[in-house]
């Protein structure tokens, strides 16, 4: 409902906005900043009219969120000493982060490629920096309000609350870890070859993952191969910073540096990944004469 | 280069902007792709005001050229200028003053004709109004639809709007109709034929001869990685001066031998269905020996037919079909 009342006031602000630019010439933005909001905002309506990216990025967390509580019942969470619905509201934010940063920018930006959508974007005088900034910040935003979401849902359905003194540290991590899986999303999209593929290859790496990181349920009773295993990985480190601010018993701030640092080293190797790898041309083009 | 020395080029071209200004200037290019030569040292030049179409069949080496023009592909050898300025280094201020409509590429995922335009028109810094762009291509009554929604001949005419929107002085256009019915073909060529009054220069590739024909001013031919002629419409691979074909049955009765000399000697070989085929290289002097020969045995000749070689016939000689 909210998705659509957002769909109404966009196209009415849009209705706004062409009656009163008239048939005059259209206004550049006129600074990098500029820019990069304008590709943001477009890339943002493309994300929001496509219904199987809102459902899988904005809506299946807070249905996970409902199910969890109904099946495992809101009661304190062994070993974590919090309540599941405190527990699976920043494990699910993590996920619905990653549904936008990582799965959702893998898809639309192999099936960008592959159509020539890129390629056309490329033959502009636009950037290509503001291209990638365009996008992440589109994912940044949708990350942030998918979490805002679970957190509403979470405080008023189940009485979840978000200690007020944490919420730089959530929104800090939040923002890494946003950035770190939109660069991963664009090293990952470099070896995906087709649309097609996008789906199911971003669902192989991250539900495993999922599982063993402690987004759905602790990850205390692993066997701790498997927890180490979980330990290099990004998603352990977004779910336990996340965690760790909205847990009761965290004092202070609750910044999870080595978390946060171990996301930005992740993103550091995904910058590094794509900008050797990744290309604006559809792969299957790639050699033609 | 940088963008700092570019601008002063920048800045001559656009004083001195006249007919006959050269716009493409290509010499000796070559592209390997490891071993195989797709481009194997051509030469091609294109002047401001001009529709350049650039034929082959697929594989020749079209696309190659093409994306090396506009800054997609990096060259093995040779020189290439594009409004002044090597494409592998063309930055934005190039690309500012370039329009390209490529071979494949869908609308931006759900946003509608005039978002599309909206979108693009920010990448530019002078760019045209979005109404009027909109209007240049025929798409007012699909201003506000998805571009995912649009016909394939529509979503093509979003393509040259997007193209347009930056103003720009040379619009590359790859296989602009190809799928198209023939309306939709017309339609876009008479887009593309608006160009030419806005003073544009066009590059355009297709395989279709009759698309050339009517749209381009001069036409290169490519084949196996080389030019192999070039010219007008009417004077490619010396069309002008290839022989015509008259070609006409004779009523029952008639031989073929009964002909004058020296149309008999004209002829082919006899047909299965019994008509004439005469090859000419002066085709009214042979039409008027034919008519008085049947006027004086009183003969009529109902499906008398002067053909010149087609674009398409000199095409295919050219290319070795």
């Amino acid at each position: 409902m909210l998705i659509r009342l957002l769909i109404r006031w966009l196209r009415r602000r849009r209705a706004q906005k062409s009656a009163a630019a008239g048939g005059g010439p259209s206004q550049p933005p006129s600074s990098s900043v500029g820019l990069v909001l304008h590709q943001a905002k477009y890339d943002f309506l493309g994300f929001i009219r496509n219904r199987q990216a809102r459902f899988f990025t904005l809506i299946l967390p807070l249905i996970f969120l409902v199910i969890f509580v109904s099946i495992f019942g809101n009661h304190t969470v062994k070993n974590t000493g919090v309540k599941a619905s405190t527990y699976y509201v920043p494990g699910l934010s993590a996920m619905g982060l990653i549904a936008a940063s990582f799965v959702n920018l893998v898809i639309s930006i192999t099936a960008q490629r592959e159509s020539g959508v890129l390629k056309r974007r490329r033959a502009t005088p636009v950037p290509a920096w503001v291209l990638i900034a365009g996008r992440s910040l589109t994912a940044i935003v949708v990350s942030l309000a998918t979490m805002t979401a679970l957190l509403l849902v979470g405080r008023f359905a189940y009485g979840v609350t978000l200690p007020t003194r944490t919420i730089p540290a959530v929104a800090l991590t939040a923002v890494v870890g946003a950035m770190a899986f939109c660069v991963l999303g664009y090293a990952l999209s470099t070896v995906i070859n087709s649309e097609d593929a996008a789906q199911p290859m971003t669902q192989a790496i991250m539900l495993p993952l999922y599982f063993i990181s402690g987004v759905f349920v602790p990850n205390v009773n692993l066997p701790s191969w498997l927890r180490h295993i979980a330990e290099i990985f990004p998603v352990q480190h977004l779910a336990d910073g996340l965690h760790k601010a909205f847990d009761p018993a965290t004092h202070g701030i609750g910044f999870a540096w080595t978390d946060i640092g171990m996301l930005a080293l992740w993103g550091a190797i995904g910058i590094a990944v794509a900008l050797w790898r990744f290309t604006w041309l559809p792969a299957s083009a790639a050699g033609a004469a | 280069m940088t963008a700092v020395a570019q601008r002063p080029i920048v800045q001559v071209m656009n004083e001195t902007s006249s007919a006959g200004e050269l716009v493409i200037s290509v010499k000796g290019l070559v592209k390997q792709y490891g071993e195989f030569t797709a481009v194997q040292g051509i030469d091609l030049e294109v002047r401001r005001g001009e529709i350049f179409a650039f034929l082959g069949p697929n594989g020749a080496g079209k696309t190659t050229t093409v994306e090396i023009l506009e800054g997609f592909r990096e060259r093995t050898s040779g020189e290439v200028t594009v409004l002044g300025i090597d494409p592998a280094n063309g930055g934005g201020e190039w690309r500012n003053r370039v329009g390209a409509v490529l071979q494949e590429s869908s609308a931006e995922p759900g946003l509608t004709v005039r978002e599309c335009l909206a979108l693009y028109a920010g990448y530019y810094q002078h760019p045209r109004s979005i109404d009027d762009t909109i209007a240049l291509v025929g798409l007012e009554e699909k201003a506000d639809t998805l571009g995912d929604h649009l016909s394939g001949g529509q979503r093509r005419r979003l393509d040259v709007a997007l193209a347009l929107i930056g103003d720009p002085e040379l619009i590359f256009l790859d296989e602009p109709t190809t799928g198209f019915d023939p309306s939709a073909r017309r339609t876009a060529w008479s887009v593309i034929d608006g160009l030419r009054e806005l003073g544009k220069t066009v590059f355009l590739t297709t395989h279709y001869m009759d698309e050339a024909e009517n749209l381009a001013d001069r036409i290169a031919v490519i084949a196996d990685g080389a030019i192999v002629a070039e010219g007008t419409p009417q004077t490619l691979g010396g069309r002008d001066r290839l022989a015509a074909v008259i070609s006409f049955t004779l009523p029952a009765g008639v031989s073929r031998n009964e002909l004058p000399a020296d149309l008999l000697l004209l002829a082919g070989t006899p047909s299965h269905n019994g008509s004439v085929a005469l090859h000419s290289e002066a085709p009214l002097v042979h039409v008027g020996a034919l008519a008085t020969w049947a006027n004086a045995r009183g003969i009529q000749i109902a499906d008398l037919d002067v053909r010149r070689p087609t674009l398409e016939d000199v095409y295919l000689s050219l290319t070795g079909n």
